[in-house]
């Protein structure tokens, strides 16, 4: 089936991807891998302690989708704390990022690298695209990749109840959201088919 | 189901009242952290997430996703406030909304 990642008996997954589907992939990647940004040690690359102790930001990111990667940890959404309350939840909310964030943006950026690199391993065969495997490794890479691309098209489409994922799959023709859309819906089957490569 | 952060207070007022109201958190009451409901990650994905993660059968990863998914939040594990804290940043490594807090009862 096009478009579905079919089990592979080591564990691992394999899709037909064609040239399109290729660099639709890579291109959101890459746009994730540059709104992540580089890590610490990117100024000091000689310096192996540089990443291990630098510190993460303690403000909450500008950017709506960064801000949905990269939540507050200490914010009960449907509490109306005090304000002594909420100021001593802001203060946890920084320390945890300082101590984090760091980290969970490396992690995610491994996962949108891992991806770039197997879709640039592929040479198309043809007319018809590649065959893509990944192992059981690989496979949970791109897993996180594609559910962080997700959440990124979702906050830049603006998807904050299941009502407005109904009104995606109602969008005419001439919005100029459709191409997104489209993309956000397809990503949604591809990891959909890759989680059940992977269930225990 | 989005976010919603509280609002920046402009002026922390001290009254007699707030200082009540602000408790010292007792050491014993455990911590727990909370999976928020998200319109965009898949149910078989936050399933997965929480059979993975935590190690839950199925039927209990299931039913705590179901949890999320209806009632817009769960609480997914409990523990040590360090413990929580791990537990959240891992929430957040695969891209579920998660918070911790002390557990009111």
């Amino acid at each position: 089936m096009p478009g579905q990642f079919e089990p592979l008996p080591d564990g691992g997954a394999a899709v037909a991807l064609d040239e399109v589907e290729i660099s639709i992939i890579r291109s959101l990647a890459v746009q994730l891998l540059e709104l992540i940004g580089p890590g610490p040690a990117e100024d000091a690359p000689d310096d192996p302690l540089a990443e291990l102790f630098a510190e993460g930001p303690s403000e909450p990111p500008e950017d709506p989708v960064l801000k949905r990667l990269f939540p507050d940890a200490y914010s009960d959404p449907e509490g109306t704390p005090t304000s002594e309350k909420a100021e001593e939840q802001r203060a946890y909310s920084s320390e945890f990022r300082r101590f984090t964030e760091n980290d969970l943006r490396a992690g995610k950026r491994d996962n949108a690298l891992a991806v770039v690199r197997s879709l640039d391993t592929l040479s198309a065969a043809g007319e018809g695209g590649a065959v893509l495997k990944l192992s059981a490794d690989d496979s949970r890479q791109w897993l996180g990749c594609l559910n962080d691309l997700r959440l990124a098209i979702g906050s830049r489409l603006d998807v904050v109840d299941e009502e407005d994922t109904d009104l995606l799959y109602r969008l005419p023709d001439e919005d100029p959201r459709k191409p997104m859309v489209m993309a956000y819906l397809w990503l949604g089957g591809l990891q959909e088919s890759l989680v059940a490569t992977l269930m225990p | 189901m989005g976010r919603v952060t509280a609002a920046a207070p402009m002026e922390i007022e001290k009254t007699e009242s707030a200082e009540e109201v602000f408790a010292v958190p007792e050491p014993d009451v455990p911590w727990v952290t909370i999976v928020h409901n998200d319109p965009v990650n898949l149910m078989s994905y936050v399933t997965y997430v929480f059979q993975a993660y935590f190690g839950y059968s199925k039927d209990k990863a299931t039913k705590l996703m179901l949890d999320v998914h209806h009632k817009g939040r769960a609480v997914v594990s409990s523990g040590t406030r360090e413990e929580m804290e791990r537990d959240v940043q891992a929430m957040h490594g695969y891209g579920l909304w998660a918070t911790l807090q002390q557990d009111r009862k």
